[in-house]
């Protein structure tokens, strides 16, 4: 794993309030589109091509839906 | 000026008349790879026969971009000076959003090689010296309206029904080579699949005559104010002929976009004047498909009946000058019995390689260019919204991935302290060497390329290069010499700081035999 998922941002409370706030007053597709803009950017600043294959996986993974949905896959264990 | 197309002669085969012995190899298809081929393999001493339904050179506008390599390619067979010197040469593209500069590349810049990175020339012209040279040429018989109508494969040969203006007539060939283009009748006759996506969407491609100063540069444009929501592309060809490709969407009527009344005010919005002639206009989907194998026993493909691209990157007519180089040299062992039939796998092995290579740049830029909707669109949007002000997005902003050859997966002797340029499976770099240059040295033969080593006594062709900045940047790095065994089709098969004559002989061998 290269991927970093244990806790790693300091003041992720006060992070998330900022992203929301962000998006406040946002309609969906603007706010779609300044998601879009800002994973880019974190994207190039990761800089690691195996540790965003990851988290994109992950990302995918949380937001499988149904019964079936494994909650966890192999490189988990 | 308007291109005239000359018409080539057609002459009665003897096939209608008397049966004709069998003929060591049949290309099918006279445009530019199965052209290309010809020649190839005429100037390894073999005969062979071109049968062409048409006896006019490519009309319209189609290629346009021919890379170095082809050039290089061109060059061997007689005729890239004069694309050379015909064509326009460029190597730098810039890319705007709406109407400001995103992204600019330079895509040769070193000196030191005998040709540019690009050059824009009609395919018209490509292929009419490639058809000179080939009419020239004692061991090329090239049959004009001479169609391809049936085909029979036998075991060890394959026999053809072949439609002309007296008749039909049949003949014989040990192998036939299809180059008979996107719609390949010859695929079409054996049942393949040619497997692959097209892409909903539209462009209207038109080549256009007029006078301007604008820089033999390549322009691309995402949604410009002169064409509101979609892309835009110029190019600049000889004669005053200028390129324009405009994204239509996947709606668009394309017989009525074709009519003058609707594509002269679109053009006369991107370039602001009406003083210019249509040459040509037409209206294209494009897809991106390839054969599994390029391989069928006595059948072999090459070029658009093997592979197709969309032209963001100008892979079509590069790659298939690329397959004619990588399968002339190899069919003509096969034919002279130097090698056996098995080697014609390394052409499929490489060339499938290389197809894949291509179309995977060339789906990505056309997605890029004409994303589906939805998060597709979304992040095509985010990254022309940030590469106006963020440095990290320009190389992001995808309008083409201008053709360059692949490094073909190898596995041959290699030493690290070599410069990657020049690693096995790759295409030998130019470079100056006297009055002349590296690539014209190395010819068509396999090579063994001292560089400041004392070459081994082998049976090969040996080659001793002047050291100059060039080739010690290419082809030395660190080391103070290196030996280089250099394909027929000058891709480098292997490479040794210091070697001696059995092992520089092994991979020599190996070029010639498929391992078992
Ligand atoms: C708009 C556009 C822009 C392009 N731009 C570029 C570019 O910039 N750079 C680039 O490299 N490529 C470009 N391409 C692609 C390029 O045009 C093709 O890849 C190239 O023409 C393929 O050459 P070919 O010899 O394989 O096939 P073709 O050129 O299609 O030649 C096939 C030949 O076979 C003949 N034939 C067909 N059926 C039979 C039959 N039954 N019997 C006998 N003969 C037959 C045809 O008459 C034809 O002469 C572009 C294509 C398009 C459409």
């Amino acid at each position: 794993m290269t991927l970093i998922t244990r806790p790693n941002l300091p003041d992720a409370d006060g992070f998330l309030a900022e992203l929301q706030a962000a998006h406040r007053g946002l309609a969906e597709a603007e706010s779609a589109a300044l998601n879009a803009r800002l994973v880019l950017i974190l994207a190039n600043h990761v800089g690691s091509r195996a540790a965003l294959s990851e988290a994109l996986a992950l990302a995918v993974r949380t937001g499988a839906r149904g019964p079936s949905a494994p909650s966890r896959s192999p490189e988990d264990t | 000026m308007p291109y005239v197309h000359r018409r080539f002669p057609y002459r009665s085969p003897p096939g209608l008349t008397a049966p004709e012995p069998r003929h060591p190899v049949v290309i099918v298809g006279a445009g530019p790879v199965g052209l290309a081929l010809a020649l190839d393999l005429a100037r390894r001493g073999q005969r062979v026969t071109v049968l062409d339904d048409n006896d006019v050179v490519s009309v319209g506008s189609r290629a346009i971009c021919w890379s170095k390599r082809s050039l290089e390619i061109l060059d061997r067979l007689g005729v890239g000076e004069r694309c050379l010197a015909k064509g326009v040469t460029w190597k730098v593209g810039r890319t705007f959003h709406r109407d400001t500069q995103v992204f600019e590349f330079d895509l040769l810049p070193e000196a030191g090689h005998k040709m540019p990175a690009f050059v824009n020339l009609q395919q018209y012209y490509v292929e009419e010296y490639l058809a000179e040279a080939a009419l020239a040429s004692p061991l090329i018989e090239l049959r004009f309206r001479n169609r391809v109508e049936g085909l029979a494969v036998g075991e060890d040969h394959v026999r053809l029904g072949v439609g002309t203006p007296e008749g039909p007539y049949a003949i014989e060939a040990d192998w036939l080579v299809a180059c008979d283009g996107a719609r390949s009748p010859v695929r079409r006759m054996l049942g393949l699949e040619f497997a692959g996506e097209l892409f909903e969407e539209r462009f209207l491609i038109a080549d256009i005559e007029m006078k301007a100063d604008f820089p033999a540069e390549r322009r691309f444009w995402f949604e410009p104010t002169f064409h509101p929501g979609q892309s835009a592309l110029l190019h600049k060809q000889p004669d005053d002929i200028w390129r324009i490709d405009l994204q239509l969407g996947w709606d668009a009527d394309p017989e009525a976009e074709k009519r003058p009344e609707r594509v002269i005010p679109r053009i006369e919005r991107m370039v602001g004047h009406r003083d210019f002639r249509l040459d040509w206009v037409s209206v294209y989907t494009f897809q991106c498909r390839r054969l599994a194998r390029f391989v069928h026993g006595r059948v072999i493909f090459a070029g658009d009946s093997a592979h197709v691209v969309s032209p963001f990157g100008a892979r079509g007519g590069n790659g298939g000058l690329e397959d004619a180089a990588g399968l002339g040299w190899r069919l003509a062992a096969v034919l002279s019995g130097r090698a056996e039939a098995a080697i014609l796998a390394a052409y499929d092995r490489e060339r499938t390689f290389a197809a894949d290579e291509n179309i995977l740049n060339s789906s990505r830029a056309t997605r890029f260019i004409s994303p589906a909707p939805g998060a597709e669109r979304l992040f095509r949007d985010a990254v022309l919204a940030l590469a106006a002000e963020a440095d990290f997005a320009r190389p992001m902003v995808n309008s083409g991935r201008l053709s360059r050859p692949c490094v073909y997966p190898l596995g041959a002797p290699d030493d690290p302290r070599l410069p990657p340029a020049a690693r096995p499976g790759a295409v030998a770099p130019d470079a100056p060497q006297g009055n002349g240059w590296l690539t014209e040295a190395l010819g068509m033969e396999a090579t063994l390329l001292a560089i400041g080593a004392e070459p081994p006594a082998t049976g090969l062709r040996t080659l001793r290069a002047e050291i100059n900045a060039a080739v010690a940047d290419r082809y030395l790095g660190q080391s103070d010499r290196a030996l280089y065994l250099v394909r027929p089709d000058q891709v480098i098969a292997a490479r040794w700081v210091a070697a001696g004559a059995a092992e520089v002989e092994a991979a020599a061998q190996a070029l010639w035999r498929e391992p078992a």
